[in-house]
């Protein structure tokens, strides 16, 4: 069951298979965008025709903890050669973490004509499709973006405090060992940059893995998808949802399988995650 | 501060990093460190054979990365490696480059080296995962050279009981 159409999304317009973009790869209306856990890997080979984009260096403000102002945003598309209505298809390592991170921040910026190629840099690989060294060049655009709106799917550590209040759901997209609070840091090993381990009152764990194909990192079909969340976990498309893991990336993966894939009303990525919550001085944690 | 730091590093580390350091474009210094993916060779049969043992896997490294630490008769210590992902490069680069500059080094000159090394190799732009996986290389050879160095002082004071 290969076919995008043919997997029950809610929005299956939002995912491009592998062979689509092979057939559009010097598609003058689209744009390919890789994004990386691994700093290395575009280098070393690449889809032909896609550019890079790196979530640390291009996406983030480099003083503060916070993403790129407008400005800065349509300055990288610009360069990037990324009009206003040009479709960028992302893809990436680590089944999609860090192409669906940067969806997230392009609709923060309300770049709308987005997808994310089903399987990520693992099927395109696996298919032993084209991949090259050599790196494009497009001609500049004059990108414009709306003000950044970070209302609608971006949570801040204040709205996850009423969300417990209101026991609202929440999504602990990490590791079972980092949701329990055990693998905060081991013997001869730094920890992850928390004091505290173990996870947001009332959080659900649900590791973003789950919602994945291991053997070539594509999203499992609608069916799979709601067993787990809504059959098992008790999730509901109307509810109202934070998802959160350590730094936003992983939790973006699961905004996306909700919002898109599963069609949920209302989710919200905390990218503040458990780098903020588990240093917040007084805020509750539950093991 | 930066040259007293250079200071702790051993010899073909510090050359290693200079040259490294000269390239001002960041795109020439990630192309140094994929010829050092490239040139990774995984440990040899006559070290270790599939299925590794779990005590060699590098805890956190999500690259499936395993270290062997061998010490030899001069008592320098030799390091071998094997990243089962085929895509982790920057782990096979960092094990490259371990490699070539450690293997041969005392305990002394190995242990001396900062965890943080990685970040003067790969920048600041590197997730907190990936930092985690690459320091985890450098910790498991450093805790196996102080694994070897007690077993010789404690068989050194068996010797001295008897």
């Amino acid at each position: 069951m290969n076919n995008i159409e043919n997997k029950g999304y809610d929005r299956p317009d939002v995912l491009v298979s592998t062979s689509w973009v092979n057939d559009h790869v010097s598609d003058p209306k689209v744009r390919i965008v890789e994004s990386n856990e691994d700093v290395l890997l575009y280098s070393s080979g690449h889809i032909p025709g896609s550019v890079h984009i790196d979530w640390t260096m291009d996406l983030n403000d480099q003083l503060k903890r916070d993403y790129v102002s407008r400005e800065n945003f349509e300055r990288l598309l610009s360069e990037k050669g990324i009009a206003n209505n040009t479709t960028v298809v992302f893809y990436g390592d680590k089944n999609n973490w860090w192409a669906c991170y940067a969806f997230w921040v392009f609709q923060l910026f309300g770049h709308n004509n987005a997808k994310v190629m089903d399987g990520g840099r693992l099927k395109w690989i696996k298919e032993n499709r084209q991949i090259t060294k050599e790196t494009p060049n497009y001609p500049q655009t004059k990108y414009e973006a709306p003000k950044r709106n970070d209302r609608d799917i971006r949570a801040f550590r204040e709205e996850v405090l009423t969300h417990i209040k209101n026991k609202l759901p929440l999504v602990d997209v990490r590791s079972p060992e980092e949701y329990s609070g055990q693998r905060l840091h081991m013997p001869d090993y730094p920890n992850e940059g928390a004091l505290r381990g173990g996870h947001i009152p009332g959080a659900e764990s649900i590791p973003w893995s789950r919602a994945i194909n291991s053997e070539d990192g594509s999203f499992k079909n609608a069916d799979e998808l709601k067993k787990i969340y809504i059959s098992e976990k008790n999730l509901n498309p109307r509810d109202n949802v934070i998802a959160y893991c350590r730094i936003g990336e992983r939790s973006s993966h699961t905004w996306f399988v909700l919002t898109y894939l599963l069609g949920f009303k209302k989710v919200r990525n905390y990218d503040g995650s458990w780098t903020e919550w588990g240093n917040l001085v007084g805020v509750p944690v539950e093991k | 501060m930066e040259n007293s730091n250079k200071e702790k590093y051993p010899a073909r580390l510090k050359t290693f990093l200079e040259s490294l350091n000269q390239y001002t474009d960041n795109s020439d210094r990630i192309n140094l460190l994929i010829d050092y993916a490239e040139k990774f060779v995984p440990v040899p049969e006559t070290i270790a054979v599939k299925p590794y043992a779990p005590e060699n896997k590098i805890e956190y490294c999500e690259s499936g990365a395993y270290a062997w630490t061998i010490k030899q008769p001069d008592n320098t210590f030799k390091f071998y490696f094997d990243i089962e992902n085929p895509y982790g490069i920057s782990a096979k680069a960092t094990a490259k480059i371990l490699d070539d500059t450690l293997s041969g080094e005392t305990a002394e000159n190995i242990l001396k080296v900062p965890d943080d090394i990685i970040y003067q190799i790969f920048g600041q732009s590197l997730s907190m995962g990936k930092n985690l996986g690459l320091i985890g290389l450098i910790l498991a050879i450093k805790i196996d050279v102080r694994k070897l160095m007690n077993e010789k002082e404690n068989a050194a004071t068996d010797l001295a009981k008897v």
